[in-house]
């Protein structure tokens, strides 16, 4: 018997049931479908949240430092860095984070006039750093430091509740009692959320708020470059001292963030994926047995008609086999479907692993063969007698 | 006189203590036409799977072709049984779902001979039956007698040495077997050897040689 006789007889048995080989084949679309989707889900989802993290977190490189450590100058040198795009130094403390602040120096007894704010004293590139937006007026220079101009700049939600929209006519806040010219408002924070609701204010101010030296250096850095710059920074900042002193809080490697994403999904729903392909598994092989039996008749004739046991096991097994690689292939095009289908809905970057789309329909043809295996042996050893009786 | 085309030579087929066959002897020359005749229980299909291969004797010696077949092993024996005999069955064994030509075909898929040329061969054994007619039908379009033909013609497609027929016209109304009875007369004048398990005194009496089995024993008529 030649390959191509064989194919001919195997194919002329699954088209003499043509629902019932439909049916069958549907346990494996929808394990290989499962699996496929789960795989192309987690990279696609996986690829997102990294996407997102490179574009935020992965660039964010941030130093906290104790007191007198370092200076607001000792910043300045971190630009030099291959790799830094800008460095902010801030100055925060307990005492300056809960300061009274309001839009005019009248004290209404009747009236809750005044805000508690947090005063940050913080160097003229923070919007740089932040990666903020001035929504109205600008930002303070080195100049406004230097001369010790009693100038802030408001954070955007800071300004709301203070209730100044506009900075063109130079309003002032009042803060512990004294009067300090507002000359913009900053919003549009992608770090450092919380200072939308600060008074930023030049370093040279901040001994009026007990801010004497540099808390936290914010650094933001060109994609790919936070892990060596985590480890320069410290050494740049405080040459004499141990670096170990600085604390460094620097984004997890992008790759490990990303297969800790597709861990957690393809752990979960991998799980899934395989017990529908057992699921179908065990379809094809029911329903190949119940064909057997079903054509117990037929093997007994093609027994009569020289047929050995293998020619009987290799016709079911060719069967199950190709049940398996259409449901693989039909399983694959769903999966790669639907991934797509999500990544458009949610406007992602469709990501598949091209040998997925390979492996898939062989994954099909084998768990067609392996479900087939016992039905094909039932089906060879069949006497001829007993099948033809 | 050549080699017979079967030589059974004292041959017992037994189930556990039921005794199916008992010393069955028998000698079938190429070209006879044979008819076995008994009532059911009697051994018929015992002997009938011993002679078509598909049994084997519990002792005895049995040549098929001059080849002892005892002593083969299970593919030599299914090679031998594909090459050397043609089977008729009471209910035809056609797939319902190929046409009247792949059935034909279908007695050549496992044998050696190559693929091509093999539908003409089947057109031609289909002639041999009178059934050219049908070759592109469905089996479930013809009647019982077209049917019989077309297994027939399966039979010959791989020309045997011995047509084995198990109660061919079992399922056939009286025209029907008719018809396939005279088929046999014409292919015993061709020369085939045509070996006949029937318990219908109509279908034996056509025979040119009558063996009776009873209890598992054979009587020559």
């Amino acid at each position: 018997m030649g390959p191509r006789d064989l194919w001919e007889e195997a194919l002329a048995g699954m088209l003499a049931r043509p629902v019932r080989s439909a049916l069958t084949t549907l346990g494996t679309v929808l394990g290989i479908g499962t699996l496929v989707i789960t795989l192309g889900i987690a990279a696609t989802a996986g690829n997102q949240i990294v996407g997102r993290f490179d574009a935020l977190t992965a660039t964010s490189v941030i130093v906290e430092t104790p007191e007198d450590r370092v200076g607001w100058n000792d910043v300045a040198g971190l630009a030099r860095l291959n790799g830094v795009e800008s460095a902010t130094a801030l100055a925060q403390s307990e005492k300056s984070s809960n300061q009274s602040v309001t839009a005019n120096a009248v004290i209404d007894p009747t009236r809750v006039s005044g805000q508690t704010l947090a005063v940050v004293a913080a160097g003229p590139d923070l919007p740089r750093t932040v990666k903020g937006r001035i929504l109205s007026g600008r930002f303070y220079d080195g100049g406004h430091s230097a001369r010790r101009d009693r100038v802030v700049v408001l954070g955007a939600d800071a300004a709301q509740m203070l209730g100044i929209t506009d900075v063109r006519h130079a309003p002032a806040v009042f803060i512990a009692g004294r009067a300090y010219t507002v000359l913009g408002i900053l919003g549009g924070f992608q770090r450092e959320t919380s200072l939308a609701t600060a008074v930023l204010i030049p370093p040279a101010l901040g001994p009026e708020f007990g801010l004497r030296s540099v808390t936290r250096v914010l650094i933001s850095t060109r994609l790919g470059a936070a892990e060596l710059i985590a480890r320069q920074a410290p050494l740049m900042l405080d040459p004499r001292g141990g670096a170990g002193e600085l604390r460094v809080i620097a984004p997890p490697s992008p790759t490990r963030a990303k297969d800790g994403v597709q861990e957690d999904v393809n752990g979960l729903f991998l799980i899934l994926g395989l017990v529908s392909l057992v699921v179908g598994a065990v379809g094809i092989a029911n329903v190949t047995l119940v064909t057997v039996m079903e054509r117990i008749n037929e093997i007994g004739l093609r027994r009569a008609l020289g047929a050995g046991r293998r020619h009987i096991a290799y016709q079911f097994l060719t069967e199950s086999g190709f049940i398996g690689l259409i449901g693989g292939i039909v399983g694959a095009c769903l999966g790669i479907g639907v991934v797509v289908a999500v990544s458009a809905v949610k406007t992602w970057t469709p990501v598949l692993d091209l040998r997925l789309a390979l492996v898939s329909p062989l994954a099909g043809a084998l768990v067609g063969l392996l479900a087939g295996l016992y039905p094909a042996l039932r089906a060879a050893r069949m006497e001829p007698v007993e099948a033809l009786r | 006189m050549g080699e017979p085309v079967i030589a059974l030579d004292e041959v017992h087929r037994s189930f556990g203590p039921v005794m199916a066959l008992a010393s069955v002897s028998m000698r079938v020359e190429a070209g006879d036409y044979m008819a076995i005749v008994g009532p059911s229980g009697s051994g018929k299909s015992t002997l009938l799977n011993i002679l078509g291969l598909l049994d084997r004797p519990t002792s005895g010696s049995y040549l098929l072709d001059g080849v002892e077949t005892a002593s083969l092993k299970d593919g030599d024996r299914t090679r031998l049984r594909g090459r050397r005999i043609g089977f008729v069955f009471q209910s035809f064994h056609l797939l319902a779902h190929r046409t009247v030509a792949e059935n034909v075909m279908l007695a050549e898929v496992y044998g050696r001979r190559s693929r091509s040329g093999r539908r003409e061969r089947a057109v031609q054994a289909l002639r041999r039956v009178g059934m050219t007619h049908r070759t592109d039908f469905s089996p479930a379009t013809l009647s019982g007698g077209e049917r019989q033909r077309v297994a027939i013609a399966r039979a010959l497609m791989g020309e045997p040495s011995l047509l084995l027929c198990d109660e061919p016209t079992g399922n056939l109304d009286s025209r029907n077997t008719g018809a396939v009875l005279e088929l046999f007369d014409s292919l015993r004048a061709e020369g085939l050897t045509i070996l006949v398990i029937t318990h219908e005194d109509e279908v034996s009496s056509r025979a040119a040689r009558r063996v009776r089995i009873a209890d598992g024993a054979l009587v020559e008529e």
